[in-house]
């Protein structure tokens, strides 16, 4: 098991390869559709959120207030990742972002913006809200909270731990890719 | 609130929060046979221990608590407009208390007004039958899992799949395949053969209230079953599509009668998170054993 800590240098993250099995503690971002669509048509970003050598989180958790006021995760599984596929590549380029955490895996556009600028794939286990959520240990803010509401707003929150794996590296290499390939040619001996 | 209101909440908690016992047996089989110090033993570990915490806690497995089926066993006379209503309250009721996310959102206006309830949700199916038991059993199904269900005409040129069964094992292998890393695998399948493009899923679906070991009585299908698992775990395909030796949990495969001109083959796929319960109720509304 890797150990990824903040801050998330392009060093750090060239050394990551694909089937590598991470465990992040820092800061991540989440981010979803409403933000990638806003991000990528211009935008602007709050000051307060600085996403070079950030990692962002396609994540809509659900976050209560507790009694003192203090917001608290109570589910925070990864979202399907291929929807951002036309934004994400740009974004990554733009913003200078080190990581994007997700599932399913993302297309060709975002595997070469990883090669380019340097950024890796993680991917979170799909499902596991309740072991991703006791790795967030605090959220420290939330933005455009009022323009996208609560899912899909940007919550930046501080993991310890946070379980995911490199399926995409920022060598050109993509793990659902090999998989897939591998998997089609053994289906294709036992048809 | 009823009797009945009230164990069908305890229902929607139960269902939402516990994995069913052979579930969870097939996925702790899957983690001892996994190699050790793989990322496909890690993502089991992560599932177990995911599991194990939701069941403490008594909170969703998976934060997309999915779309709600009933299936209701009811005797004759049974008063089905009462239960439905009683149904959707109780499905209101679980919401605000947590058990089910606010997951319901209108077509049209793309509005979610919170409630869960709303044409077609939840969905209810009822069998009347000679016994004066009533059991109510709950598949919660979630999005990610549902977006990779397959339909396939038949013949389909492409997959080199006829009219046989030979066809029927290309075209669901074929959906193994390509919902590899999508639905949050192992999955688990429920397919139909035959039936017509609206009873081809819905026959689909019926076959996740089959328990996991289970065998089909049909000897054709049976050797189908074990064989499209046995193929599929042979993909290298895995938990999450990481790669590894678990890709299926289970197949069960149904028959339903066809138009001589039609040969639909319809797959559902179940993720790793795979919520269904029931019970079987007394006279009075109250539960009076589990049937998971
Ligand atoms: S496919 Fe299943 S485990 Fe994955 S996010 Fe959807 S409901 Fe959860």
């Amino acid at each position: 098991m890797i150990q990824l800590s903040a801050p998330f240098t392009l060093e750090k993250i060239a050394a990551l390869k694909v089937g590598d099995a991470v465990e992040i503690s820092g800061i991540l971002y989440t981010g979803r559709d409403a933000v990638h669509k806003y991000l990528h048509d211009g935008g602007e970003l709050p000051k307060e959120v600085n996403l070079q050598d950030g990692i962002i989180y396609h994540c809509g958790p659900v976050v209560l207030k507790d009694e003192q006021g203090n917001w608290k995760v109570t589910a925070a599984g990864p979202t399907t990742s291929i929807r951002e596929e036309p934004y994400q590549g740009d974004i990554i380029k733009q913003f200078g972002l080190r990581g994007v955490i997700g599932k399913g895996g993302m297309g060709s556009r975002t595997l070469a913006a990883c090669k380019e600028s340097g950024c890796v794939y993680f991917h979170a286990i799909g499902g596991a809200a309740q072991v991703l959520a006791e790795c967030i240990k605090r959220v420290r803010n939330v933005y455009l909270l009022e323009k996208f509401g609560s899912p899909e707003a940007i919550w930046e929150l501080e993991v310890e731990r946070f379980p995911v794996v490199v399926t995409m590296d920022s060598h050109g290499n993509s793990l659902h890719e090999e998989v897939f390939s591998r998997s089609q040619a053994e289906l294709s001996k036992r048809l | 609130m009823s009797l009945l209101q009230d164990s069908l909440i305890e229902l929607i908690r139960r269902t939402s929060a516990e994995i069913p016992d052979d579930v969870h047996q097939g996925i702790v089989q899957s983690l001892e046979n996994e190699k050790k110090g793989t990322i496909a033993e890690s993502a089991l570990k992560i599932i177990e221990r995911n599991i194990e915490l939701a069941k403490q806690k008594s909170q969703p497995i998976c934060q997309d608590t999915g779309s709600i089926i009933f299936y209701v066993e009811c005797p004759v006379g049974f008063d089905q407009i009462t239960f439905e209503e009683t149904a959707r309250e109780a499905v209101q009721l679980a919401t605000k208390k947590g058990y089910l996310r606010q997951n319901s959102v209108d077509s049209l206006t793309g509005k979610n007004d919170g409630t869960n309830v709303g044409p077609g949700s939840p969905n209810i199916h009822f069998h009347q039958h000679r016994s004066a038991e009533t059991s109510v059993s709950l598949v919660l199904k979630g999005g990610g899992c549902e977006n990779v269900g397959a339909q396939y005409s038949l013949p389909n040129e492409k997959l080199k799949a006829n009219r046989d069964l030979d066809g029927c094992r290309r075209v669901i292998l074929d959906a193994v395949l390509q919902a590899q890393g999508k639905g949050c695998g192992p999955g688990i399948l429920g397919v139909c053969i035959g039936g017509d493009r609206a009873s081809g899923y819905e026959f689909s679906k019926q076959q996740f209230l089959r328990k996991i070991p289970d065998r089909n009585p049909n000897p054709e299908l049976d050797k189908l079953e074990q064989d499209i698992v046995e193929t599929a775990n042979a993909l290298g395909i895995g938990p999450m599509g990481f790669g590894g030796k678990t890709t299926l949990l289970g197949a069960k495969i149904g028959v339903a009668n066809r138009l001589p001109a039609s040969f639909f083959v319809s797959v559902s796929y179940m993720c790793w998170a795979f919520r269904r319960q029931g019970v079987e109720i007394a006279a009075d509304g109250k539960i009076n054993r589990w049937l998971y």
